[in-house]
């Protein structure tokens, strides 16, 4: 398991879990689409990071996302 | 300096990869993991030994030659370049497909295989085209509850399998235990997905998807010529740019096994290998199957959101008589996804062709233009 922060919130993922999969779970207004890297709607912050893609980013063990 | 670059880590790229054994070949992707978007964690063809592979890394600028920006990896060159840059869903605008909860088909698809728990989630996987089957199995799979809407009528789809028995086994699996509904399409979400037969299904996830897109922007780039939309290749899928070639879906929407003979045949013709040309009959079949009913065109309404980088609406769109004009006067296709979701929309829905291809094709830190 890798765990991470969303939002401000501690959360638990199995390895491997992309970071808008784990948004989608724990962000109800996280509306990605493409879930490939094309049309930027996940865009959030990871560690302080801005524009970073969701989707094509796997979630690393004590990593911040910010998707508001 | 490579003797080869590959552009794209899916089916088309590793079997090009693989026929070009012996060359030094390096292979680039922005996913983070090879398989392209159908076998993502899943993979049937490792790399080879003789191929350097960047994931994770995007190519945001090419130039004759050839040079690869990336934004990772610095500056690739190249004697030949095979692109594999595959394909993205075609989305129709219906009132509420901004809603959370509404996704792509093969976008729901890429979340589930990275990790999103479906189990006993209600979903309704809706538009066209043979992705959404396998769409609904995988979500089966993993425990989802799954009704598949497709636009295209039965008969069209009968016919199509008949004349591909080779292919009725795997449609028959797929098709076991799914609810499909045929010549019906999505109208509108609300929480609940209102179809076109005057029903409505209540559902947590609704994975949506009109077919694919060729993404051409790579080669259109070097200036590889389009036919009908679709980069043009010949029998060694050598594209009207001498040494650059193309393979898989930019070339035509084929599938797995067309991405796989493409991908070889592109592999052997860059080495100076013997090659057989590829068949373009499942091409042409698979346009006439799914094609889309014109009704289609008229489920975004007036306040319905075409451009969603921009929140552009129809109705603000209406007006303008080419992309040019609508993305002049409106913010049209100048988002960050530049137009790649909504162009396609707009080319349904009115017609309209994007009319050039600039650097970066990806959105880049200004940074990484003083390499």
């Amino acid at each position: 398991m890798v765990e991470l922060i969303l939002n401000e919130k501690p959360v638990s993922v199995a390895d491997g879990t992309s970071v808008a999969a784990a948004l989608i779970a724990h962000a109800a207004d996280f509306a990605p689409l493409c879930g490939m890297g094309v049309c930027m709607a996940c865009r959030v912050a990871i560690d302080g990071r801005p524009h970073q893609l969701a989707c094509q980013t796997l979630c690393r063990q004590g990593m911040r996302v910010c998707s508001t | 300096m490579f003797d080869i670059a590959v552009l794209g880590a899916g089916p088309a790229g590793l079997a090009a990869c693989r026929a070009a054994a012996g060359k030094r070949v390096v292979l680039i992707d922005d996913n983070p993991s090879h398989g392209g978007q159908i076998w993502r964690g899943e993979l049937a063809i490792s790399i080879p030994d003789h191929v350097t592979f960047h994931p994770s890394t995007r190519v945001f600028d090419l130039r004759p030659g050839f040079t690869l920006h990336t934004d990772t990896q610095g500056v690739i060159s190249a004697a030949k370049l095979i692109v594999c840059s595959g394909a993205r869903e075609l989305f129709l605008p219906f009132p509420g497909w901004t809603l959370p909860g509404v996704f792509g088909a093969g976008g729901l698809q890429a979340f589930v295989k990275s990790g999103l728990d479906v189990r006993g989630k209600r979903v309704a996987v809706a538009g066209s085209g043979p992705l959404l089957l396998a769409v609904g199995a995988t979500l089966r799979k993993r425990g989802a509850k799954v009704s598949v809407i497709e636009q295209a009528p039965l008969g069209r789809l009968l016919k199509l399998l008949r004349a591909y028995p080779s292919k009725l086994p795997q449609a028959i699996t797929m098709r076991l235990g799914l609810p499909m509904r045929t010549g019906t399409w999505p109208v509108r979400f609300d929480g609940k997905l209102h179809l076109s037969n005057g029903s409505a299904l209540e559902v947590d996830y609704v994975a949506c998807g009109f077919g694919l897109v060729p993404n051409t922007e790579a080669a259109q780039l070097l200036g590889c010529r389009l036919d009908d939309g679709f980069v043009a290749v010949d029998s060694k899928q050598q594209t009207s740019v001498a040494g650059v070639y193309c393979a898989g879906e930019p070339t035509g929407i084929g599938g797995l096994e067309k991405a796989l003979a493409e991908g070889e045949v592109a592999g052997r013709a860059a080495c100076g290998l013997a090659t057989r040309p590829v068949s373009r009959r499942f091409v042409r079949d698979l346009i006439e199957t799914y094609r889309l009913h014109p009704d289609l065109a008229a489920l975004a309404k007036a306040d319905t959101v075409v451009c969603r980088c921009e929140n552009v609406t129809r109705g603000a769109l209406d007006p303008f008589r080419s992309w040019r004009d609508a993305k002049l006067q409106t913010r049209c296709g100048m988002g960050a996804c530049q137009g790649r979701i909504c162009g396609p929309i707009t080319q349904q829905l009115y017609g309209w062709t994007p009319e050039s291809v600039r650097p970066p094709i990806v959105p880049v830190p200004a940074a990484l233009f003083d390499q």
